[in-house]
């Protein structure tokens, strides 16, 4: 005879719980963290580097890259000025989860950092579900891509709170246009907060600062 | 390509309740997946069989509901279904949207053989 059990569990519960013991040691310590997503090559590291450079003199920030292969970016980011920077290797997988960023959690020193970011491993799709315990997803595309990606990949870019539009001193070298990228992400998500940049010549870079010391500064006075 | 990662979920989560339980055999795991998970249940299916091989659950089955997108317009309140993943209220056009459903990946219930 065929009994019918419910058990009504969450399939990534086991990485929902390591998630909310990070977001808790986050909270605890006034951290604020993001989790920054994007398409391969649309630009986070450049974008970090940036905020390295510009914000390293006043606040401490600490900094995980992911990839699937090399420890490239981590070096990037040493190179730019990251004086604390761990890479995470997956050796293939296609997305960061909760417990590889626990296990590199040891090597940070939580009462001396203000921002925790979150390199993942560019992909647009399987990042989406797996709950890193940051307080934001930021998805990065850049004018070299399709206008359309909002579209496409609406699981990110709902789940995401803020949409930075990367390399726009290239706009008009392809058929891109920044007013259909922010109507298509405004039609999956009306919240999303959009930043301009060009990590190339730094315009529109000071504003995304500006948002990020916000932030850090709101989290701080949760404490 | 994230759906073995997923099954390998889906498995040692079924094999720990069978080990609590003591069920020895699983007829079917049924799965309820949002569609704003982008999850392919051919390919979770594909990732699952190949995993329950030499397991307590080599013969089990696993269904997949999709569950559809639904949201609840925060400025008139009312309810609609999320037509391809556009979250904007058909009523009063607004885009403050709280997502209702679609955004599951649950294990809804087990068939246990007795």
């Amino acid at each position: 005879m065929t009994e019918k059990v419910t058990i009504e569990k969450k399939v990534l519960s086991e990485n929902d719980k390591i998630a909310a013991s990070l977001r808790e040691q986050f909270k605890q310590k006034g951290i604020f963290a993001i989790n920054l997503v994007s398409s391969p090559g649309s630009g986070k590291t450049s974008l970090l580097e940036k905020t390295i450079s510009k914000l390293q003199a006043d606040y401490k920030i600490a900094l995980v890259a992911g990839d699937v292969q090399t420890e490239n970016d981590a070096n990037r980011l040493i190179k730019a000025g990251g004086e604390m920077v761990r890479p995470i290797v997956t050796g293939g997988a296609c997305h960061l989860d909760a417990n590889m960023v626990n296990n590199v959690i040891s090597n940070f020193d939580l009462d001396n950092i203000d921002l925790f970011v979150i390199e993942n491993v560019g992909n647009l799709v399987c990042p989406s579900s797996y709950d890193l315990g940051e307080d934001m997803k930021v998805v990065l595309i850049s004018t070299t891509e399709g206008d359309d990606k909002p579209l496409k990949y609406p699981g990110m870019f709902r789940r995401s709170s803020v949409m930075v539009v990367n390399k726009t001193d290239l706009l008009g070298f392809s058929d891109f246009e920044l007013s259909k990228v922010k109507e298509n992400a405004r039609q999956i998500n009306g919240q999303l907060t959009v930043f301009e940049t060009s990590c190339k010549t730094g315009e529109g870079v000071d504003k995304w600062l500006e948002w990020l010391k916000q932030q850090i500064a709101a989290k701080r006075n949760m404490l | 390509m994230h759906e073995l990662s997923i099954a390998s979920q889906v498995l040692h989560t079924v094999l720990n309740e069978c080990d609590q339980k003591g069920y020895s055999k699983v007829v079917t795991v049924a799965l309820q997946i949002g569609a704003l998970t982008d999850i392919v249940p051919s390919a979770l299916t594909f990732g699952f069989d190949i995993l329950k091989k030499d397991t307590l659950l080599h013969n089990t089955e696993l269904t997949i509901e999709q569950v559809p997108v639904t949201g609840k317009c925060n400025c008139c309140n009312k309810q609609f279904k999320v037509k391809e993943f556009v979250f904007v209220c058909p009523y009063c056009q607004a885009v403050d949207i709280t997502l209702e459903k679609g955004d599951e990946l649950d294990i809804a219930y087990l068939e246990i053989d007795e």
